[in-house]
């Protein structure tokens, strides 16, 4: 806004009740263990490529349940498949098909969209 | 929502207002964004209630627009405003009532760390000493403006000449009242009503016939906060915060707002615009803005004081709606011509009148 | 002849207290204020972590402390209390004078009071609850909001009047964040296609079975747990809430609405307790409970020799250690009276 010099701030709040939550609602009936994560963070520590790129699977986790889904789209593709996290996991969550499903989800999701 | 829950926190937030001779001192800022509510606070006071309010000419900034803005330690503030209790102390005056919200804060937390170290007092006595020879006594009694009208607001009531209630209909507008954040927030009991659910408008607009709203936004700041908005590359920040606030209390289909803090009505008034024009938003009805009082011009409405006297021409969003829904006759000709003024004398209808 | 211990206080600590007194073979006199005994769990349905019906306990408790060494004086509270060389000289609101050898203060916890956080609006909202009001719902069997409808988006605040400066209580109660996990699930139960969020600061499920409770309620009940303490509530044009929290896991402040806000009140020393400690000269720490002699083996001991503690007057206690403590209380009265027993 040339006129004003500035423009108006977008809020950084997380709007609960419009975001989409349909992702994490098929995670979670493909892999129910998905609900048990207790965002303790030992998958994130462990994690090949959390150590080298801004990626966490804890925070992915939380992003997911609240609906906010670009930035996990943008992410989730950096995983590597090692399997590291699931072998740390002290909630045994299933955090390699977690991801799967979330990449299947937004494939769908985009080919919905199309 | 119960009522009942509310009258319970507000009787437990009550404070001490003084009843006569006041040391009136000014806002930096509202005599150029609002300045017809200052002169229509000393002509309720002297005109219409018959109270001594006193101003010194010798009167400065408190500083705390400097302090806010990071700009002013907290210990010059400290001795400005010690220099301004030497001035009420020089007149004979005890009671203390600053126009400003910010002012009143920064007062109450002087007051306050003087209280808690002594020797902190004891320093600053030094220093305007040194710098003034001045001496002070510390206020027996600070009120915010807000306060003194609060306390006589059945008073004014009892000299209405209107209503904040919609003549057509005979329905009590609705009204938003907007405290200032440095009003209650730092120390809720020195507010009327405490911070939470803050009565000093509420009172008001309740026993000049209004409805009070309370919507979910309704504690966030206005988005001044001073060095944030004086930046201009933050205004955007600034401007968002009243966006949510509108966007909070759209669904009620507020009449109008009362506010009791210099910014405030200013931003909550201005952004209303900028919002229109950058998003071609606004939050009235019929496409109209919400107009954007000070207590004192909604207390001078009530009592019958012509809108342009109050200054009301200098609001950028529209007031009319509100004066026509008031039943309040007024010359729209009249708005910009700043040569008169109608009210010069006040009006004989109300009791009390003395010419000065 | 038997020697004669007085019980303040009729709740689970007293019960229990006055029924092991009795095995002992004392003569009790038990002092309770309300016109029935079991305090705190008359108003609980279910506990927590067997869900066990909390009529139960109180049959029990019951069983124990209904016998002729038991004296229930109900409806009655203390209006003096000396100690004269060996004895203690207790006169009631009814004028009447008690003798005793020994004294158990039992006077247990009050509920904190959900509307001294101003900023929930309880008392003010209608869609704003207290955990001990939903319990009474449970018991009724209808979960309703104030317009009589079945909310759908319930949320659960942690930690009210807990670990809370702003209100003078630095504690952790410790049985609320069990309790929400517990009443998640009865809410779910009860209302299958209901969403629950519990927001808390800590999950702190340090009893015996919680945690597992905890995942139950997360992996069978799809109960979501945000980790942040609600900032402030506020009311919608359509009166539902709507919360403002900072989901500290995601670093971002987070807006919702609900229908329905459950405040899991804390538990704070009560003031039957405060009036008695002031009356006896019994010491009080600065949470406010009763300060025992020692934390590690004088738990149950006060600063006066004789008086004894009993459960939840000294700290928050859930009801299996409520338990243990009062009947360790009966141990210490039973070693004090030693050489007067039949």
């Amino acid at each position: 806004m040339e006129k004003f010099g500035y423009t108006i701030s977008k809020i950084r709040q997380i709007d609960y009740d419009s975001n989409d939550r349909s992702i994490a609602d098929y995670i979670a009936s493909g892999e129910p263990s998905f609900l048990k994560c207790i965002e303790c963070g030992c998958c994130s520590a462990t994690c090949t490529t959390g150590n080298f790129t801004r990626f966490s699977l804890r925070e992915l986790n939380i992003l997911i349940k609240r609906g906010e889904n670009t930035q996990v789209r943008n992410n989730i593709r950096k995983c590597m498949f090692c399997g590291k996290c699931i072998l740390v996991c002290p909630r045994g969550v299933n955090t390699r098909n977690v991801i799967a499903l979330a990449k299947q989800a937004f494939q769908k999701a985009e080919l919905y969209a199309v | 929502m119960k009522q009942e829950g509310k009258k319970a926190i507000w009787s437990e937030y009550q404070k001490e207002i003084a009843n006569d001779k006041y040391f009136y001192v000014r806002s930096c800022i509202r005599q150029n964004f609002f300045p017809g509510s200052e002169v229509a606070f000393l002509r309720i006071m002297r005109e219409v209630l018959w109270k001594d309010v006193y101003e010194h000419p010798c009167h400065t900034t408190c500083s705390g627009i400097g302090y806010h803005g990071d700009v002013v330690p907290v210990d010059t503030a400290m001795t400005v405003v010690a220099r301004q209790f030497a001035l009420m102390t020089e007149a004979g005056y005890k009671n203390y009532v600053p126009s400003c919200i910010t002012s009143f804060g920064l007062y109450t937390e002087i007051i306050e760390i003087w209280h808690h170290f002594p020797d902190v007092e004891e320093r600053t006595r030094l220093q305007l000493k040194k710098a003034t020879g001045r001496e002070f006594e510390v206020p027996e009694n600070l009120a915010h403006a807000s306060d003194v009208i609060y306390k006589f607001r059945k008073e004014i009531a009892a000299k209405a000449k209107y209503k904040l209630v919609n003549k057509n209909t005979g329905e009590p507008l609705k009204v938003v009242d907007h405290i200032g954040c440095h009003y209650a927030k730092m120390f809720p009991s020195k507010g009327v009503g405490g911070a939470e659910y803050p009565y000093v408008l509420a009172g008001m607009v309740e026993e000049w016939g209004g409805e009070v709203i309370d919507y979910p936004e309704r504690r966030h700041c206005c988005g001044f906060g001073f060095r944030q908005y004086l930046v201009q590359a933050n205004r955007g920040f600034s401007v968002a915060c009243s966006k949510e606030k509108f966007e909070s209390m759209k669904p009620f289909k507020p009449d109008m707002i009362i506010t009791n803090c210099p910014g405030c009505p200013m931003f909550l008034d201005r952004w209303q615009y900028v919002i229109n024009e950058m998003e071609g938003k606004r939050y009235g009805k019929n496409n109209e803005g919400i107009p954007v009082f000070t207590y004192e011009e909604v207390a001078g409405l009530v009592l019958g004081f012509d809108p342009w006297d109050l200054g009301l021409q200098m609001h950028q969003t529209d007031c009319e709606p509100v004066l026509q829904k008031m039943g309040i006759e007024y010359d729209p000709d009249d708005k910009y011509r700043l040569d008169i003024r109608k009210s010069n004398q006040i009006s004989p209808d109300l009791v009390n009148v003395r010419t000065r | 002849m038997s020697k004669h211990v007085v019980v303040i206080g009729g709740g689970v600590a007293g019960l229990e207290a006055a029924g092991w007194l009795a095995k002992a073979g004392f003569d009790v006199s038990l002092v309770e204020k309300e016109e029935t005994t079991g305090g705190h769990i008359n108003n609980w349905f279910k506990l927590f972590p067997d869900r066990r019906v909390s009529g139960e306990v109180k049959k029990y408790l019951d069983g124990i402390s209904i016998n002729d060494r038991v004296k229930l004086l109900t409806g009655t509270t203390l209006t003096e209390f000396s100690r004269n060389s060996d004895h203690f000289r207790l006169i009631t609101n009814h004028g009447k004078e008690l003798k005793a050898d020994a004294v158990i203060v039992a006077t247990g916890f009050d509920l904190f009071n959900s509307a001294r956080k101003e900023e929930y609006g309880y008392g003010i909202y209608d869609n704003v609850i207290s955990s001990a009001d939903l319990e009474k719902m449970f018991r009724n069997g209808l979960i309703t909001m104030a317009d009589g409808n079945v909310p759908k988006k319930i949320g659960m605040v942690h930690c009210v009047g807990s670990r809370d400066e702003k209100v003078g209580n630095l504690f952790c109660s410790k049985l609320c964040c069990v309790t929400a996990v517990k009443q998640a699930i009865e809410i779910k139960e009860n209302i299958p296609e209901s969403k629950v969020f519990c927001f808390y600061m800590d999950m702190r499920m340090g009893g015996a079975h919680y945690e597992e409770l905890y995942r139950e309620a997360q992996e069978k009940w799809g109960v979501s747990f945000i980790r942040g303490k609600v900032s402030e509530a506020g009311e919608t044009i359509n009166h539902r809430i709507v919360v403002k929290v900072e989901d500290t896991l995601a670093g971002r402040p987070l807006k919702m609405e609900l229908d329905l806000l459950v405040l899991m009140a804390g538990m704070e020393m009560s003031k039957d307790g405060r009036r008695v400690a002031e009356l006896a000269g019994l010491r009080t720490g600065d949470n406010r409970y009763f300060a025992p002699e020692d934390h590690h083996f004088g738990a149950n001991v006060s600063n006066i020799e004789g008086v004894f503690y009993a459960g939840t007057c000294t700290a928050p206690m859930n009801i299996t250690e409520t338990i243990s403590h009062s009947r360790a209380a009966v141990a210490e009265v039973t070693e004090y009276l030693k050489s007067g027993l039949d």
